[in-house]
């Protein structure tokens, strides 16, 4: 059996202890806050669909709006909330979903402060991995308890909700956050946790982060643990898990030399030192599509292959093959040589 | 007990490898909110032994009291009924084992079995953090459902449970998992690096230890440490004292790809091509994986090619590798390669030679 002392207030994780707790303090997302604030005073509330990008407060959002409708007490009662951690094939849709749906509501207003309305919640976060089997299984029961029961479905792609579910919703998109919400807030927790973060520091963590409050925060706390509270930027790129600049440099150099020996070599060592392949694609990809000393049918041939390769890894392939292949298939660009499938 | 195992480090202050790393693991759970974390990098290259010497930092001498279990876990899936069998090692603060053991029915393992582990109710023992930790390895073989599965439980129980992933692909692993972790790169170690381990070990078995041997046989390793003691061990049974120049052998599979290859580059044909299935089989029935015997092949054959074939055989090397992934048996994909090599170095060879 696994032991564990009773939870200290300090081992909790700054992405939870920073989560928005009231829909107000969810920032950037203006519209579904207006919208949602609104709910809190009459107590109506539509189906609701959100969608969007990692780390902009989905989540954060419906559990808040939850939080808000029924308080502490109620809560148990009158909301379910299900995940991808939850098994939702159509069995659950079926039997577990459905009963949470059926289930009448008095017109309790015991819960004091908060309003209570007449309907319970089912938030389905992460809703696109839900088979489109059991979305399908799920359209009966949201039309039959639609006044008993609101649903939210939360997820990246909207293009995942099945139409017929989609579009009873109301549909909201989290923007990834800009730089400027993003730098205040990240300033807000370096302020409450005692965290010095010069300005270059805080320019390289929004923009490793790419809009991901989540990332940033994650980042943020690494470094803080790994480093101490003083932080610099290369200490935010290390534990980013981005490539360093002078790496992509050395392969791009060894390519335009021609000598395949040569980015074989860096390949091997960049494969040594573990760097992620698909994150050396992404940085090559960046690079290359800016750069303006390639041409564009180099370009062309270069991304391509980048493309190939990303879903090749997807798949599984293995990170040194699909390395050196984009490696020898952008050398044979600079040098402008034969494509190496010509002759079949 | 072997020397690699004899001489794995216990504690932070003792790595001598990643002492960096080290140093930053200490600071990290001198605080007590430390985040989930992620080891990712090549095999070999020492992340368990961090792994194990971070778990005793934190829950002292315990960490290390473990015992190992096989038994099968029974899950619901769906309105079926699943046993999956799972082997784990346990102390009484931490669990470990390998998720994607259980194949495809690996996302069952994820929602059920993980789910449960990280919300139960622990026990109170002093001297524990506040959390147990979920040691979960090659989470780069999950499948994606199953990564999937692990997001939201990675935030829900946060508060009772640290994972620390364990990985060598980080490409594998989604993004939505590794933005919830600290991401920890461990790199294999340097040659340099590897010959001081070696020179340690020596001088703790009273060894004379030659430069020119450990330096090969680090070369050799390819910045593999667990290679290299291992080889080290391998050239001390075979002969000590050691000599400056003494052989320092691959291991068996190692120079039967190397076999291989040669077959390869010394006839293209459909006979040549059948006896080097019928070794390829036999590497594959000794349980080596695929895709290490397909680039092991490519490198050898690569060192006997002129540099203008080196892009198109890296690029079907990758191509069939690819394949492989897909498809079910490994041998159809490392076959193609081999027959896909031939016709191009038997091309090759008419053109230049006639
Ligand atoms: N719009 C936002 N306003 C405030 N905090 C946010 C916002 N978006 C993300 N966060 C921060 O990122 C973390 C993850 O947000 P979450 O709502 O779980 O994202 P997701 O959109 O992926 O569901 C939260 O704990 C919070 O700290
Ligand atoms: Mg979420």
């Amino acid at each position: 059996m696994m032991a564990m002392a009773p939870m200290q207030q300090s081992s909790q994780q700054w992405v939870e202890k920073y989560r928005p707790k009231q829909v107000k303090d969810v920032a950037y997302q203006d519209e579904v806050v207006r919208t949602l604030t609104n709910t809190l005073e009459t107590g109506n509330l539509p189906h609701l669909l959100f969608y969007g990008p990692p780390g902009t407060g989905k989540t954060s959002t419906a559990l808040a709006l939850a939080h808000q409708l029924f308080g502490p007490v109620l809560y148990k009662a009158r909301v379910l909330e299900l995940n991808a951690s939850d098994d939702r094939g159509i069995n659950v849709v079926r039997t577990k979903i459905k009963d949470f749906a059926a289930i009448a509501v008095g017109n309790s207003n015991a819960a004091g402060d908060y309003p209570c309305p007449p309907f319970k919640i089912i938030i389905l976060d992460e809703a696109d991995s839900m088979t489109e089997d059991a979305q399908n299984a799920l359209r009966r029961t949201m039309e039959t308890y639609s006044k008993v029961t609101r649903f939210c479905f939360i997820c990246n792609y909207v293009s995942r909700i099945i139409e017929p579910l989609a579009s009873r919703c109301a549909k909201y998109r989290f923007k990834p956050l800009n730089e400027e919400i993003m730098t205040t807030r990240i300033k807000f927790v370096c302020q409450e946790e005692g965290i010095q973060l010069n300005s270059e520091a805080l320019s390289t963590l929004s923009k490793v982060s790419g809009g991901d409050l989540r990332r940033a925060i994650t980042c943020l706390q690494s470094a803080a643990r790994l480093y101490g509270s003083s932080i610099s930027s290369d200490n935010i790129i290390s534990v980013s898990g981005v490539v360093p600049d002078e790496i992509l440099d050395s392969l791009l150099v060894a390519c335009k030399s021609g000598q395949f020996d040569k980015a074989q070599g860096v390949v091997t060592n960049i494969i040594a030192e573990g760097h992620p392949a698909s994150q050396i694609l992404s940085q090559l990809f960046d690079i290359v599509v800016k750069a303006s000393d390639i041409t564009d049918e180099q370009k062309a041939r270069i991304l391509e292959r980048i493309a190939e390769t990303d879903k090749a890894l997807i798949d599984g392939a293995d990170e040194f093959l699909q390395l050196l292949d984009v490696s020898s298939n952008t050398l044979g660009a600079f040098c402008n040589l034969a494509r190496e499938t010509s002759a079949f | 007990m072997l020397w690699v195992d004899k001489y794995r480090p216990h504690t932070l202050d003792k790595v001598m490898v990643h002492v960096q790393e080290a140093q930053h693991l200490k600071n990290l759970i001198a605080q007590g909110d430390c985040p989930h974390l992620l080891f990712y990098g090549p095999s070999g290259a020492g992340k368990k032994t961090l792994i194990m010497a971070l778990l005793r930092e934190m829950y002292g001498i315990g960490a290390e009291k473990v015992k190992v279990e096989n038994k099968p876990w029974k899950v619901e899936a769906g309105n079926r009924k699943l046993e999956i069998d799972l082997t784990t090692v346990s102390s009484n603060y931490h669990v470990e084992f390998s998720p994607s053991d259980a194949g495809f029915q690996d996302r069952y393992v994820v929602q059920e079995i993980i789910k449960e582990m990280a919300k139960s109710r622990p026990l109170d023992v002093s001297g524990t953090k506040g959390f147990k930790v979920l040691v979960l390895n090659e989470v780069d073989k999950l499948s994606r459902e199953a990564q999937h599965s692990l997001r939201r439980t990675m935030e829900k129980y946060s508060s009772a449970c640290r994972l620390i992933l364990c990985c060598n692909s980080a490409s594998k692993v989604i993004e939505a998992i590794r933005s919830r972790c600290l991401n920890i790169r461990i790199s294999a170690p340097t040659k340099e690096e590897i010959v001081a381990v070696m020179q340690h070990v020596a001088k703790k078995e009273n060894l004379q230890l030659p430069m020119g041997l450990a330096g090969r046989i680090a070369l050799l390793s390819n910045r593999n440490l667990r290679a290299a003691l291992l080889s080290f061990e391998a050239c001390y049974v075979q002969q000590y004292p050691f000599s400056e120049n003494q052989a320092v052998q691959a291991t068996d599979w190692e120079q039967y790809v190397t076999e291989i290859a040669n077959d390869i580059v010394t006839e293209q044909s459909p006979k040549r091509l059948f006896q080097v299935r019928g070794k390829l089989y036999e590497l594959l029935s000794n349980c080596i994986p695929p895709e290490i015997i397909l680039k092991r092949l490519l490198v050898e054959l690569m060192r006997k090619l002129d540099s203008e074939l080196k892009r198109e055989v890296c690029h079907w090397a990758a191509y069939y590798e690819h394949r492989m992934q897909l498809g079910q048996k490994a041998i159809f994909h490392l076959e193609a390669f081999v027959a896909k090599f031939m016709s191009i170095y038997k091309r090759f060879l008419i053109a230049t030679f006639g």
